[in-house]
């Protein structure tokens, strides 16, 4: 049985073939204006569909919105203003037709799992970004949906806050059986929520698998940026190389390293012990340096120098051999 | 370290230009509510006030206006929501065609509704030949023609309000398991609230000036058609004190709806 089938086109935005397990838990990734946000709206109806949404083996494409047992939280929350927290994820169960004290009950139970049953009686204006992130996500699962889909529920929180909501949600998602899809650009995510990661981009997707394959071979320039890896592309073969494996010299190397780039500094940012710059000329590239380094061979924007990376530290494959 | 001053001092005197215009239009705006609060007979005030020509058209004013409020609510509501949230063919006609009467001559809005409702109109024949009710120079007649005067303020500030209240929250709804009745009871209504109190201030407001499409359609008869404006209107013929002390009573009136209006709603986002 499969948990979501899609065979899904929103005209001119997205186009999208998969499928996903029961229980799994799927990361979307992908540079904005990918169709990220317009794939989750496809998912619950919100926009017109072309093709097929079947979830456990039922065709979803003739339901309207609220047919689709779909709970959805959205990017910036949207809790309804004029309702307190917990009337806000009391919403569902209380249009599913529970009485009212029943449906204020499964939405206090709610909020407790998510460690803000005591903020029920506040309005979403007095909540933080975090507790309503919290809230938005009770309500979306109050419903018992057989998919969920999360719109970058971490983003605009606060480091410690969408640490500490990532790691609630991870249990929350481990005991969840049906499907979700949690959108999102934070490589993080990615690797530490998803079972499976969906490369989107341009509205198709792009690459499809486990987060470690997809983090360690990216076939896109997007997923090497985010998990901060060098990939060129030659011949349909990938390259991807690390930063922390690119020399930096001023002049042209003359060693055993056979993959050599002239380029120009553009930028430099303190990366854990090490400098990281990134340096633009046919490609752009990523160098890790030591902080002496950048004194001693005076890196600054605008500096001409070279990069050389020993053909070992090179990891060639092609987009066939990679998950899928 | 104070604040810039608002008024922008540091920018230099504003021109003469711009204040002199500035002075004219507030004197031409102030001066003649001034001299009507000056000129009204405050002696005499409280025997006019009761008397009963007075009573009678303040009372089918406030009738009427009130009835104009119930109708803009059970009929402006729902037409407000289709043009904001339903994108039926036509809608842009269906707005412009709502909002013409906002800027219709009353006179003209009267006219029209003879044509549509008098004894001979296109839908006053059948109701008077088949069912025997005439509608013109009735108190019906008075509530119709400000409901029709006022309805188009009305819709317009609740669509106004429906838009900024934001689609957004109807498909939240939606994937909570809502329908649209629903959706728009407990979610697009209350979020709306504000703009629905608004609305109806404001069509308050015109109704209890309405004096043109009245007058036309319903006549000026005292104790069934006879408002406080065509009161106004006659009493300034025969006794213009009694059009004073009249006028005094609705600008008090007025005032009241635009202090209530300010304080509890339009400051409100």
């Amino acid at each position: 049985m499969s948990g979501l089938e899609l065979g899904l086109t929103v005209p001119g935005r997205v186009s999208v073939a998969a499928v996903a397990e029961p229980g799994q838990v799927v990361g979307v990734i992908g540079p904005n204006g990918a169709g990220k946000s317009t794939l989750l709206r496809a998912v619950a109806g919100i926009v017109p569909v072309r093709g097929e949404v079947r979830v456990d083996d039922r065709s979803w494409s003739r339901l309207t919105v609220r047919e689709r047992a779909v709970g959805m939280a959205f990017q910036d929350q949207l809790l309804f203003p004029h309702l307190s927290a917990l009337e806000n994820v009391a919403f569902g169960p209380r249009t599913a037709g529970a009485s009212r004290s029943q449906a204020r009950r499964t939405a206090q139970s709610w909020l407790d799992r998510f460690e803000v049953g005591d903020l029920a009686r506040r309005k979403p204006r007095q909540l933080s970004g975090g507790q309503a992130q919290r809230v938005s996500i009770a309500r979306a699962l109050a419903t018992d949906p057989r998919v969920l889909l999360l719109d970058e529920p971490f983003s605009g929180l606060d480091v410690g806050v969408a640490a500490g909501l990532r790691v609630e949600l991870a249990r929350h998602l481990t005991a969840y059986d049906g499907v979700t899809l949690l959108v999102t650009h934070d490589a993080i995510d990615a690797l530490t929520l998803a079972d499976v990661v969906w490369v989107l981009e341009g509205g198709e997707l792009v690459q499809v698998g486990p987060p470690r394959e997809v983090a360690a071979r990216p076939l896109t320039r997007h997923v090497a940026r985010l998990v901060g890896l060098n990939v060129l592309t030659e011949g349909g073969r990938f390259w991807s190389f690390s930063p922390s494996a690119v020399t930096v010299s001023p002049d042209e190397p003359s060693g055993s390293a056979r993959h050599r780039w002239p380029g120009t500094v553009t930028s430099l940012a303190p990366h854990g012990d090490a400098v990281r710059l990134l340096v633009s000329g046919e490609h752009d590239l990523l160098a890790d340096v030591t902080p002496a380094s950048v004194t001693e061979l005076r890196l600054t924007p605008g500096r001409a120098v070279w990069l050389s990376v020993k053909e070992t530290a090179v990891d060639i494959y092609s987009a066939e051999s990679n998950g899928g | 370290m104070g604040r810039v001053s608002p008024t922008g001092a540091r920018l230099g005197r504003p021109p003469l230009l711009l204040v002199i215009p500035a002075v004219l239009a507030s004197l031409l705006l102030v001066v003649p509510l001034v001299t009507l609060v000056a000129d009204t007979p405050w002696s005499d005030f409280g025997d006019q006030i009761t008397s009963t020509a007075v009573g009678d058209a303040l009372r089918l004013t406030v009738l009427a206006s009130a009835l104009t409020v119930v109708f803009c609510l059970l009929l402006g509501t729902p037409l407000a929501w289709l043009l904001a949230r339903v994108a039926f063919p036509g809608r842009s006609i269906v707005r412009a065609a709502v909002t013409v009467p906002l800027v219709l001559p009353p006179v003209v809005a009267g006219v029209a509704l003879v044509t549509a409702l008098g004894r001979t109109g296109a839908i006053g024949r059948p109701l008077y030949e088949w069912f025997g009710v005439t509608i013109p120079y009735t108190t019906t007649a008075v509530v119709i023609a400000h409901t029709f005067v006022s309805l188009p303020f009305y819709v317009l500030s609740v669509e106004g309000a429906l838009r900024s209240a934001g689609e957004e929250y109807d498909a939240v709804a939606a994937t909570l398991g809502a329908d649209r009745w629903t959706t728009f009871r407990r979610v697009t209504l209350p979020l709306a609230f504000p703009g629905v109190l608004a609305g109806s201030a404001l069509a308050w407001a015109r109704s209890l000036g309405e004096f043109g499409a009245t007058i036309t359609f319903a006549g000026n008869y005292p104790g069934t058609t006879q408002t406080m404006p065509s009161l106004i209107y006659t009493q300034l013929q025969s006794d213009p004190m009694v059009a004073r002390t009249v006028s005094m009573v609705l600008l008090v009136v007025s005032i009241a709806v635009l202090a209530l209006l300010r304080n509890r709603w339009l400051t409100r986002p």
